[in-house]
């Protein structure tokens, strides 16, 4: 079996209000998965489900090639978006606590506490409150939490908030060290730098559908308009300007140069971009010539405004 | 606090009793009597440790008593003018004082000039007083029951105080330690940690698990603070010599009087208090406490995931302290009256009412059969109530932002 997670045609109603419509998902495993849409896309109650937090009205998850059962949750961690521990418990007490209700023995839990606090210095926190600490300082003790029964899925729902460039970069490393050493990550979140950054594949909820799944670069590859940067020292700019309008759709645009050039970006629609390049060659110096190939935040963009 | 509130009221039991077993200050009284019928009625009553003390100064000026009493330390002054006619006395006579004062006070003032007026009166007619007390009639009724033992008078009250007390109870518990359960529902959901929980335990559990937790607690607080409390009221009578009880309230004379019957009916009180169904009582609280705890916990529980604060809480909780009230009142008012009455059958049968009320009625004998009715309808009212507050619990504790109406908890119920 090379998916973790398959979720096939799930619906979820809300009264009338229609959370989830015949959404499929396939999640590979080993992958870290960017489970991406506007706020209200559904994302929240698909992730609920996973979590058998609540149920789907019809459909079906399959966790591993079995059918999503309660006995799975040992094998799911979970991080929401919305964070929060028992103020006035101590930090160890509390892990141990929500550690032991994952199914793990007590000592082993204290264990892996001890390996986490360690790998994360917050050793000197077992027995302050949840209260003493600042914000990030929580999180970190909640991503532990979330981590530390060694899940094969792992569920971060914006798992960078509330951390500064530092602490998020430590996550970062970490949720990447988890993926190497097998564990597969659905990663929900608007922050679409870090989806370019550590997904390989995406799936695009919005309005309760699903709109686009798959590899980030065959998605990429979907995506692509055909269309080149470029950039020319021409001493006919008037000439080459009506050559390439004759046969392309021509528009401004800007991109970082030493040259003092024509900056255009010229959508190729069906010809090759050999057919371009010899229209320009005539016409002038080509200093620049890129395909231009959507950010994760074009292609969000352009889906969600498509519907 | 689970240490100290038995402590506490421990502490407050016997500075009552100490309070009350102080001798109050002896007060004076002064009388300015016209008609010198009435004084030497009065200093009779003088003693040693009388709370008032009388005294005459009929022979000093009315108006210069009446300016003095406010300087000298009078409790106030009994004017009683002189009258021509003996009836008039009936509303003539004045207490003039700066401060009110006690209402028993002037009624045992009331009481001696009427008995004396009244003896007079007798006496003017030629009628023999004696005779008259003598020709007086006391009737003392006495209570059997069918089965041919004899019952005791008072005992209702010490019935109806049992069954209170455990009543009354309960009625405590389940607000304090359903209030606990809400509280920590709406704890658990504005910190929003109730999502990790119930992404490894189902929230039915969740709200299971609390409701049995916290009764336990309360189980456990309850048999600590009867434990203490218990141990301290020994020590504290034992050590200081207080008797914290109400008998020390009662005037000497009194408990004298009590004493001769007393030996005699105690014996008798004490066999038909152990006659009571000790048992029964006792293993009728533990189950209608659990019932009862349980049933209402499960409606507090909702309550707290319905809302998001306790503030908002108020509108819903409402409707589950009314039964509460009603069956402390039914229990006090009707029980008492009429224990195997409709009213009070009927609503020891009604889930929400019969375990304070059914609590107090046990004391008077209830059949088997009607508390066999009266605990499964309980308990399957309880099982329906989980059912429909956990679909509540269940959609309520990841609803944040806004308060619900009546209306979307009932659409809840159907997610």
């Amino acid at each position: 079996m090379s998916n973790i997670l398959e979720v096939k045609n799930v619906v979820k109603k809300y009264g009338d209000y229609v959370a989830l419509n015949e959404v499929s998902l396939t999640v590979p495993k080993g992958s870290i998965y960017g489970l991406l849409g506007p706020n209200g896309a559904g994302k929240t109650s698909l992730i609920r489900i996973i979590n058998q937090i609540t149920m789907p009205d019809s459909g079906e998850i399959i966790l591993d090639g079995e059918k999503l059962s309660p006995k799975h949750i040992q094998q799911i961690g979970y991080l929401p978006e919305e964070r929060g521990l028992y103020k006035t418990m101590k930090v160890g007490e509390q892990c141990l606590y929500l550690a032991q209700m994952k199914g793990l023995s007590k000592a082993e839990a204290k264990k892996q506490l001890e390996y986490w606090f360690e790998r994360l210095g917050i050793q000197g926190w077992w027995n302050r409150k949840i209260q003493e600490l600042s914000k990030g300082m929580a999180q970190k003790v909640q991503f532990v939490v979330c981590v530390l029964h060694k899940p094969k899925l792992l569920i971060f729902d914006e798992p960078f908030s509330g951390f500064d460039p530092v602490n998020a970069n430590v996550i970062k490393d970490e949720i990447l060290e988890l993926r190497n050493q097998g564990s597969t990550i659905i990663f929900s979140t608007h922050r679409m730098e870090s989806v370019e950054e550590l997904c390989d594949h995406i799936a695009l909820i919005h309005k309760s559908n699903k709109l686009i799944e798959g590899r980030l670069d065959d998605v990429k590859r979907k995506f692509r308009t055909n269309s080149f940067e470029v950039g020319i020292l021409s001493d006919n700019v008037e000439g080459l300007m009506y050559d390439i309008t004759q046969k392309f759709k021509v528009g401004q645009t800007n991109f970082k140069s030493l040259n003092n050039e024509i900056k255009l970006e010229i959508q190729l629609g069906n010809a090759t971009p050999n057919e371009l390049l010899h229209i320009l060659t005539q016409r002038g110096q080509v200093t620049h010539f890129m395909e231009k190939i959507p950010s994760v935040t074009d292609i969000f963009i352009q889906a969600v405004s498509e519907k | 606090m689970t240490f100290l509130s038995p402590l506490l009221f421990v502490g407050i039991a016997v500075f009552v009793g100490y309070l009350s077993s102080m001798k109050a200050d002896t007060k004076k009284v002064a009388i300015h009597d016209e008609t010198g019928l009435f004084a030497n009625e009065f200093k009779a009553l003088n003693s040693k440790d009388g709370e008032y003390v009388y005294q005459d100064l009929s022979s000093i000026d009315i108006k210069s008593l009446k300016d003095s009493i406010t300087k000298e330390s009078y409790e106030g002054l009994l004017y009683i003018p002189k009258v021509t006619n003996d009836k008039d006395l009936e509303n003539k006579i004045q207490f003039i004082s700066n401060e009110s004062p006690s209402i028993s006070f002037i009624e045992n003032v009331q009481d001696i000039i009427a008995k004396k007026l009244t003896k007079d009166n007798f006496e003017k007619a030629k009628l023999d007083t004696l005779a008259i007390k003598n020709a007086e009639a006391k009737v003392n009724i006495s209570l059997a029951k069918a089965s041919g033992e004899e019952s005791l008078k008072g005992l209702n009250e010490i019935k109806i105080a049992i069954g209170g007390a455990f009543g009354y109870l309960i009625m405590m518990f389940i607000i304090i330690y359903g209030n606990m359960v809400m509280r920590s529902v709406i704890e658990e959901k504005t910190n929003r940690i109730v999502e990790i929980i119930i992404s490894s335990v189902k929230p039915f559990q969740l709200m299971m698990g609390k409701i049995i937790g916290t009764s336990l607690a309360g189980l456990l607080q309850f048999f600590i603070w009867a434990i203490i409390g218990l141990t301290l009221m020994i020590a504290a009578s034992a050590f200081l010599g207080i008797d914290a009880s109400p008998v020390a309230k009662l005037p000497p004379t009194i408990i004298q009087n009590a004493h001769q019957e007393f030996t005699g009916t105690a014996q008798m009180y004490i066999k038909e208090l152990w006659g009571l169904p000790i048992a029964t009582i006792l293993i009728s609280f533990v189950i209608y406490f659990i019932g009862g705890y349980f049933l209402y916990s499960s409606f507090y529980a909702s309550i707290g995931a319905a809302v998001d604060n306790e503030t908002d809480s108020q509108q819903f909780l409402l409707p589950i302290i009314m039964p509460l009230i009603l069956a402390v009142y039914i229990g006090f008012f009707t029980v008492i009256n009429d224990p195997h009455g409709t009213i009070a059958t009927v609503f020891s049968m009604i889930p929400l009412t019969s375990p304070i009320v059914m609590l107090m009625r046990i004391p008077f004998g209830v059949p088997w059969w009607q508390l066999a009715i009266s605990i499964a309808l309980l308990f399957g009212t309880f099982f329906f109530v989980v059912w429909f507050a956990a679909k509540i619990y269940r959609v309520g504790i990841l609803m944040y932002g806004k308060k619900p109406t009546w209306k979307e908890l009932y659409k809840w119920l159907k997610y």
